[in-house]
């Protein structure tokens, strides 16, 4: 009895076992309950309406009367697809045909174009099979309508970008992301550490060496063989998977860079706030593996999620680089259509390369004691 | 023994928030000497020879090393060495790189790091090691090749944080030895230690107490001036902590 009076103590003592015995649960609930829902919400959807008769109308109608969709864009011509889908918002064009109305009452069916936004194959699916269900029960209330023959309109679904919905196009950015984060800030954060803990540190910090002479000198190698990494991932993907990369591939390495220079960053400020390798591990696994993985957009559609889960992204690195890099891999797009996402990274960055600097120098300061 | 000041420390006050960890520390340190720092942990030893090494400010006062002042740290900084009570070479590193590193660290060129290299592994009659990783050199040869590097960019001070610590009696032996020899190559050395009988060693001797100096002499002076036997008793004669350092 005294023995197991003595492990409660500990564990009521320290607050991490608290927090590990009773905060994860919370959390991991929370997380896949909300945020791993592989149904369809108020999917941004746009329509090009060349028919503009009443048939036309009210299938648009009757897309923004359900749940499954919001109506956020209508397009005037075919040519404004390739764009609409390379800005990322919209997953799907609906497209109705000219004199549709006419054809359906001539001819007894009429064909609606659903083209998709494949680089997430699995929101494409949904997205398609939505679409033409609501178009099939439409077409079941005209058959009870129209007498004549049996009016059909049938949905010709397109998948843009993937016509095969390979779902490696999805997954490769995805690790892309993932792996460059938990490996640059992993080995820098863990490479710190290691030398307060053997006690090299103190050794550098006598030395004439500048504060951030030690930092760069710490980082400069995880950053080169990062990329290096990087390009590894880029031609087995090509050469195992098939993927080509459609972008510009110096944009690509840049964004990777400045991602790489992030993840570092974080390493650094990691490195500042433990003093154990084993700690150096775990925050990084728990602090971005996780989040990296379910609220980054890599798995499960952001759109998909409560609205609050969708705010938490946004302070998550890994979200904008998933939605740098996956259409300029997948789509092709060039710096025009991922301009303001760069931004918001390079801010981070910024931040946080400011952020562990300063932390970094007051860290110094209070080993004195 | 000729008297050139190498370290001058004049009213030095080192403030965190409401604790003063160094609290009106005034002494000198001659070229060539053996400078023993003791007291208690929480004395304030870390924190004085933290500010002396550049790597802290000082609050209040004059703090001159190698006739530097303690404002331009990265001067000063290049003119000592140090070592550590935790072990600091790099275990993966082989010898050779370890001392190449800590060489070119200090802004030394290949051309210059090589011959000497070579000079110190025959001192320490280490030849043939050069290409050995340091994980694979025993505990007693590590300490003396630390020692070693750290005097590797001929500084006028070296500063041992407590060099002997966790090192068998042979061990120490030797490393006192090095000491010695190397202090009688004119560098001076500034040493922190938990044992009194390596108090002894020294040529004069600082005992912190609660932030303050209060005793600084000889250990034979200090031990007639308190009648006692050895540096052991004085020590806990005078430098016993009055509170609680949680």
């Amino acid at each position: 009895m005294a023995f197991v009076r003595k492990e409660f103590l500990h564990i009521f003592r320290d607050v991490r076992t608290l927090v590990i015995l009773f905060g994860i649960p919370a959390a991991q609930l929370l997380i896949f309950g909300y945020a791993v829902r592989t149904d369809l919400k108020n999917a941004s959807i746009a329509v090009l309406d060349n028919a503009r008769d009443n048939v036309s109308n009210e299938l648009i109608n009757k897309l923004e009367a359900s749940d499954f969709f919001t109506i956020s864009n209508r397009l005037d011509s075919f040519d404004e697809i390739d764009a609409t889908f390379k800005k990322g918002k919209i997953k799907a064009v609906v497209v109705f045909p000219a004199e549709m109305s006419a054809t359906l009452t001539r001819e007894g069916h009429a064909t609606v174009s659903i083209i998709a936004d494949a680089s997430e194959p699995n929101t494409a699916s949904l997205v398609t099979g939505y679409t033409s269900g609501i178009m099939n029960d439409y077409s079941a209330t005209l058959t009870k309508q129209i007498t004549s023959g049996l009016p059909v309109i049938i949905p010709d679904v397109r998948m843009y970008f993937n016509p095969n919905l390979e779902s490696h196009f999805m997954f490769i950015p995805g690790i892309i992301t993932l792996v460059l984060i938990l490996l640059s800030a992993l080995l820098t954060s863990v490479s710190i550490v290691r030398e307060k803990e053997f006690g090299t540190m103190e050794v550098l910090l006598v030395s004439p060496l500048k504060p951030w002479q030690i930092i760069v000198g710490k980082v400069a190698p995880y950053f080169f063989l990062s990329l290096f990494n990087v390009i590894i991932i880029l031609l087995m993907a090509w050469f195992v998977f098939k993927l080509p990369v459609r972008g510009s591939i110096a944009l690509l390495i840049a964004e990777c860079m400045l991602y790489i220079l992030m993840g570092l960053s974080f390493g650094i400020l990691i490195s500042t706030i433990v003093d154990k390798m084993e700690n150096a591990i775990i925050i990084t696994f728990m602090g971005l593996l996780l989040p990296g993985l379910l609220l980054s957009g890599f798995i499960f559609p952001i759109e998909n999620m409560p609205k609050i889960y969708d705010y938490v992204s946004m302070i998550m690195p890994p979200r904008w680089f998933i939605e740098i890099i996956r259409p300029i891999m997948i789509k092709g797009a060039g710096f025009e259509y991922v301009w303001k996402e760069t931004l918001i990274l390079a801010g981070m960055t910024l931040f946080l390369i400011v952020l562990s600097a300063r932390k970094f120098k007051v860290r110094l300061e209070e080993n004195a004691r | 023994m000729e008297r050139e000041k190498v370290i001058e420390v004049r009213d030095l006050v080192k403030r965190f928030g409401s604790f003063t960890a160094n609290d009106r520390l005034t002494f000198d340190v001659y070229r060539g000497e053996i400078f023993g720092f003791l007291g208690a942990n929480g004395a304030g030893k870390t924190t004085a020879m933290r500010i002396l090494c550049g790597l802290s400010r000082p609050t209040s006062g004059k703090v001159t090393v190698a006739g530097i002042d303690s404002h331009r740290p990265e001067e000063i900084k290049k003119r000592i060495g140090y070592m550590s009570q935790r072990f600091s070479l790099y275990e993966d590193l082989t010898v050779n790189e370890n001392i190449e590193l800590y060489g070119g660290i200090y802004g030394m060129t290949m051309k210059e790091i090589r011959p000497r290299r070579e000079e110190l592994l025959r001192r320490l009659s280490f030849t043939g090691y050069g290409n050995t990783l340091i994980l694979a050199l025993p505990l007693g040869l590590r300490q003396k090749l630390a020692f070693a590097v750290a005097l590797f960019h001929e500084p006028e001070i070296v500063f041992l944080d407590e060099p002997t610590s966790g090192v068998d009696p042979v061990t120490r032996r030797q490393f006192w030895e090095m000491i010695y020899e190397t202090a009688s190559r004119g560098i001076t050395v500034f040493v922190t230690t938990h044992y009194m009988d390596e108090a002894e060693y020294c040529d004069r001797i600082t005992i912190m107490s609660e932030g303050r100096i209060v005793a600084l002499d000889t250990p034979s002076a200090l031990r007639q001036q308190y009648g006692t036997a050895s540096v052991e008793e004085l020590f806990v004669k005078i430098a016993r902590p009055q509170r609680i350092n949680a």
